[in-house]
């Protein structure tokens, strides 16, 4: 660690790896109640497990993003973080908001919620993913505004490197297109629409520019590649998740009451947007085989290159299954939507954010990597999370083809409820993979406190 | 990547190719909303219509529902709920109205939200609304959902 001020990236870590904590205990709990559906009814329902279960992944993602750039962009600027005291007010209020509205979700009901926060005012709540109340989502849009300000005055007064340009710029595009959350028309169809430049223009769009650049900068970091070379790869991957990814999100438009061009923009486009996933999986393979050194970071690499193998599986190949418009008229809002969530937000940014933390993490803590005994438990931890996932996600796709076929597809098509009980096995299935998940992470979680012999030094 | 591929290349198409697709964009987004009244029933968008809506969302059934697919998977598609009950609004204010408070032994349950009959018309209104878009292909596929 060359700045003091990165250290602030732990705090943001800490505080991310337990909410990731919490949303897995929510999870295994909405996975039950799928099988038992009277599982904590009615204290809990369904939709307050899910709601914690998903807002809970986006807090701690967006932690872990911050926590990243605040780790990465002064070292990568040459300079200490233009306001390290702003960083961490910022930080106390993100994690009461946070809080806060998990605890709001859970102590009362969720109209309550809504009377209780002046709803009626601005009414932004009730819709997927952006369930906060308004007065939480300004909460967001103030500690983003002042996140960006402390980073981008720290790189626009410093060295300006690709990687800390292109964070930046996805660090501003998630704070935009945010603001497409507060508009939320009576007309349902408008909803929609503008509802997925918040969802599809994150995850498919700007997340992918914060992602390659993370992974980019740990790839120079624990492979020593020449900076060209990796920048090269950089901008071109960046520019294929643009290029297919905007009008890519035509693919959630084929359904919805918009006009019928979009079958055929969105089933192109978004038949492209496997490509910078791929090409993220060659360029991790490719520099790691170039390295200049053997870092003695370990599990760092194997995260590096775990994570683009799992993103284009997730987000490519899982993507690619049901986006063409013939196939998704039958697939669409069923258990492979699903199965492709779960691998996809896995893959692609649960896996880099831990990549960070892996690499990030023994450094604050005055280590140039973890010990032998840590990095060989966080090693199995991967495999038993990442192993685990793609279990959830066989799963949840068997029991989506099943779905579809009863409900949809056959002569005789079943009532939803019917169906669900026919597919109860692959549910069992899937939270028994669950279970293991949760396993993976407590293991994981060890990994940062068990003491063992150093790591030889090697560069 | 061979040396005659330049990193300012590569620039070059991210910036052209980020920006030219961004503005395809929004003048596709431009023509969908200008042809959204042909399809979107926005003539039966009622003030009833509108606070159904908003219960709808107050209530969170997106969180166990799918509305035109989009939603969580627990509980059935209620885009062409309407069709499904009948063409009744009794029919869904009725199955609202009767949740048992505390659920069903072993089974799925929807809670029971309490709504006065005023707000059970207006989400029935709404749910008869949104059965009224036109999407394509008459999606979903068959009245199961």
């Amino acid at each position: 660690m060359k700045y003091e001020s990165q250290g602030i990236a732990k705090l943001y870590f800490i505080a991310a790896i337990a909410l990731f904590v919490g949303q897995i205990l929510f999870g295994v709990t909405m996975g039950l109640q799928y099988v038992m559906g009277d599982f904590l009814f009615p204290e809990i329902p369904f939709n307050v497990a899910r709601m914690v279960h998903t807002n809970l992944l986006i807090v701690w993602l967006l932690f872990g993003f911050m926590g990243s750039a605040y780790f990465l962009v002064p070292e990568e600027a040459e300079r200490e973080l233009y306001s390290p005291m702003l960083a961490k007010v910022m930080f106390w209020i993100f994690l009461a908001a946070g809080v806060l509205t998990i605890l709001g979700y859970l102590l009362v009901p969720y109209a309550r919620l809504a009377e209780l926060t002046m709803n009626d005012l601005l009414p932004t709540m009730g819709r997927e993913f952006l369930e906060q109340p308004t007065i939480t989502k300004i909460g967001i849009v103030i500690v983003a505004l002042a996140f960006i300000f402390n980073i981008g005055m720290t790189v626009l007064t410093g060295r300006k490197t690709v990687i800390n340009l292109v964070l930046l710029t996805g660090l501003v595009g998630l704070a935009v297109f945010f603001l497409f959350s507060f508009y939320n028309p009576d007309n349902l169809v408008l909803d929609k629409y503008f509802w997925w430049f918040v969802v599809h223009l994150w995850v498919e769009g700007v997340w992918e520019l914060i992602m390659a650049s993370l992974l980019a900068y740990v790839l120079i970091k624990v492979t020593g590649v020449d900076r060209e070379v990796i920048e090269k790869w950089l901008y071109i991957i960046i520019a294929m998740a643009l290029i297919s990814g905007l009008v890519g999100t035509g693919h959630h438009f084929f359904w919805i009451g918009t006009p019928d061009y979009w079958q055929w923009l969105g089933s192109i486009f978004s038949a492209l947007e496997p490509i910078p996933f791929f090409m993220m999986t060659l360029f991790a393979f490719n520099v790691v085989n170039k390295r200049r050194r053997d870092h003695p970071n370990k599990a760092a690499v194997l995260w590096a290159l775990g994570t683009a193998v799992m993103a284009f599986l997730g987000a490519g190949v899982w993507g690619f299954l049901h986006t063409l418009a013939p196939v998704n008229f039958y697939t669409h809002g069923t258990q492979i939507t699903a199965a492709h969530g779960h691998m996809a937000f896995y893959g692609a940014y649960v896996m880099v954010v831990l990549t960070m933390v892996s690499y990030s993490m023994p450094l604050m803590r005055g280590q140039k990597a973890a010990n032998q005994t840590a990095q060989k438990l966080e090693i199995r931890s991967f495999w038993i999370m990442t192993i685990s996932m793609v279990f959830i996600t066989l799963f949840l796709t068997a029991a989506g083809i099943m779905q579809v076929y009863l409900q949809r597809y056959s002569a005789d098509p079943l009532p939803f409820m019917v169906v669900q009980d026919e597919i109860a096995h692959f549910y069992w299935a899937r939270e028994v993979a669950g279970f293991t998940f949760l396993y993976g992470l407590i293991l994981y979680i060890y990994s940062f406190f068990v003491k063992g012999p150093e790591v030889a030094d090697v560069e | 990547m061979r040396e005659t591929f330049t990193k300012g290349m590569a620039r070059n198409i991210y910036y052209g190719g980020a920006v030219f697709f961004f503005l395809v964009l929004i003048g596709l987004t431009v023509d969908t909303v200008r042809s959204l009244p042909k399809t979107d029933n926005s003539e039966n968008l009622t003030e009833q219509v509108a606070a159904g809506k908003r219960l709808w969302e107050v209530n969170n059934c997106i969180g166990c529902h799918t509305l035109l697919g989009e939603g969580a998977y627990f509980a059935p598609e209620l885009g062409n709920v309407y069709t499904r009950f009948g063409e009744s609004t009794e029919a869904i204010k009725a199955f609202i109205k009767y949740r048992p408070v505390e659920g069903v032994e072993g089974r799925r349950s929807m809670p029971q939200f309490n709504l006065t009959d005023e707000e059970l018309e207006e989400l029935a209104q709404f749910l008869k609304y949104v059965d009224g878009i036109k999407t394509a292909r008459d999606w979903p596929p068959n009245i199961q959902g």
